[in-house]
């Protein structure tokens, strides 16, 4: 099989907040032989915009769609907004014809037609589809069975479902779970999986998410997770970033380190720590690293 | 006295209610189907926002789109607390797409208020200035070359102030009012 070949989406929140999302996933990339061409001009994706003007929303979302169509090439992210958004309007402009004619209208302005010649996929999707789990699982040298985890999917890789076309499950995912697995690590279940970080609000208001946020860590260290793992920077920035706020807010303690998948894939690949920037997490992993350098020198 | 019993006693003025109201809503993208709900209840029950506000519970916003509530549901602020997660529209037994409902009443209330919580007017503003929603710190750019990443690319400002123009939107973040934050109103 030729290797994959995708044009790189970056999206806005991964340069501006989340590098060791962007970090790691370039290295277990490269290691797995998937190239990746960096994305032109591209702009947001238009998911920020669709509350106060669909119609922008759209239209911005339809010129990245353009730009990997001039490309000729798949798009790849990172970030579940983004593919969310990204996949959605391709979908809806290919199979809308009104609804094409009146962006192609717009987008004719700035000398650009949406032909529908491409698709999007999420990290996730390229993984599992297009590398597949056994193959990715050939790159596994330092399995981490010692470890014990939790997966949060997050809402816009799995719904709404008549847009998603990658086989998940929203009440029960799937993927993720299986991508977990095959480092090694086992993945817990836990009581509300399906449930939205509450991320998106955060500007509008904090005491929903932060409330939302905090049940979820709750739960997932009542059934003794070691470690939060998601694939999105959004939900992470939910985790990660705000969970010293969210301790404060409610007088608990939850130090749970939370790590992008790739971070994760990357420890199981044999990558030193550092090379993913685990360092840059704010609630640090370092109980964690040190069951896994255990886990390493137990092995031959 | 809970906001949602102050508001029943209120008594709707007939006179008032705007009875074409949900056919100006179901023109816009996703909100098609309003008309079909049946008021289940299954969006509200699997809402994650639903059980902290009085207000943002998805049956009772079908239910006044279907009235033609139009001044309530249009100034009511509590319609920005929904996060988007898409639980209603895949659970909908009549796909009646609520989540999309709700950005149909966000965008009419945007164009027709000119008013949208300061966020959304710092992101456009943000997406006007440099092509995304946030403005990069030097020190982020700078470290992308040190960490090895590849540069961002140059944005093309031009055709993102195209796009603004040509969508209309432009015009209504230019003078468009803000509000910060939005209360969730905690049932009493």
């Amino acid at each position: 099989m030729a290797e994959p070949e995708y044009l790189f989406f970056l999206g806005c929140l991964i340069p501006y907040r989340v590098t060791s999302y962007e970090v790691s996933a370039r290295k277990v990339l490269a290691k797995l032989n998937v190239r990746l061409t960096e994305m032109p001009d591209f702009n947001c994706c238009g998911f920020p915009m669709a509350p106060v003007s669909y119609d922008l929303a759209l239209s911005l979302a339809a010129r990245d769609l353009c730009l990997a169509e001039q490309k000729k090439l798949n798009i790849l992210t990172l970030c579940n907004g983004c593919f969310g958004t990204l996949n959605e309007v391709n979908k809806a402009l290919k199979e809308d014809k009104d609804l094409r004619e009146k962006i192609n209208g717009h987008l004719k302005q700035v000398g650009m037609e949406f032909k529908g010649t491409i698709t999007i996929k999420h990290l996730v999707h390229a993984l599992t589809e297009d590398i597949g789990l056994e193959k990715v699982k050939e790159f596994v040298k330092n399995p981490l069975t010692e470890l014990r985890v939790a997966q949060h999917t997050g809402c816009h890789l799995v719904r709404p479902t008549r847009h998603v076309d990658h086989g998940d499950d929203p009440e029960n995912p799937r993927l993720l779970k299986e991508l977990i697995q095959l480092t090694g690590a086992e993945c817990l279940d836990y009581i509300d999986e399906a449930e939205c970080c509450g991320n998106t609000i955060i500007g509008v208001n904090e005491d929903v998410p932060f409330q939302i946020a905090k049940e979820k860590l709750e739960h997932i260290k009542d059934v003794g997770a070691q470690a939060l793992v998601t694939v999105c920077p959004s939900c992470h920035m939910m985790y990660d970033f705000n969970q010293p706020r969210i301790e404060r807010a409610f007088n608990v303690n939850f130090s749970m380190p939370v790590l992008h998948y790739t971070q994760l894939l990357g420890l199981a690949m044999g990558f030193p720590p550092e090379e993913l920037n685990l360092d840059e997490l704010r609630v640090k992993p370092a109980a964690l690293l040190s069951l896994i350098q255990k886990e390493n020198k137990k092995s031959p | 006295m809970s906001e949602t019993e102050k508001e029943a006693l209120n008594v709707v003025n007939i006179a008032k209610l705007d009875p074409k109201f949900r056919y100006e809503i179901e023109k816009m993208p996703g909100a098609e189907k309003i008309s079909l709900c049946y008021q289940c209840g299954t969006c509200t029950a699997d809402c994650a926002i639903a059980r902290f506000s009085d207000f943002y519970k998805p049956r009772r916003i079908a239910r006044m789109v279907q009235l033609g509530l139009k001044d309530r549901l249009l100034t009511n602020n509590a319609l920005w607390l929904c996060s988007t997660c898409f639980t209603c529209i895949d659970h909908c037994p009549q796909d009646v797409e609520v989540s999309s409902i709700v950005r149909a009443l966000r965008n009419l209330s945007t164009r027709e208020n000119k008013e949208m919580p300061f966020v959304f007017k710092a992101f456009a503003s943000n997406i006007l200035k440099t092509s995304y929603v946030y403005v990069m710190p030097e020190s982020r750019l700078r470290g992308r070359e040190a960490q090895g990443l590849p540069p961002l690319p140059k944005p093309n400002l031009e055709h993102v102030a195209k796009i603004f123009d040509v969508t209309g939107f432009s015009s209504i973040l230019e003078d468009a009012k803000t509000f910060e934050k939005v209360k969730a109103r905690a049932r009493d």
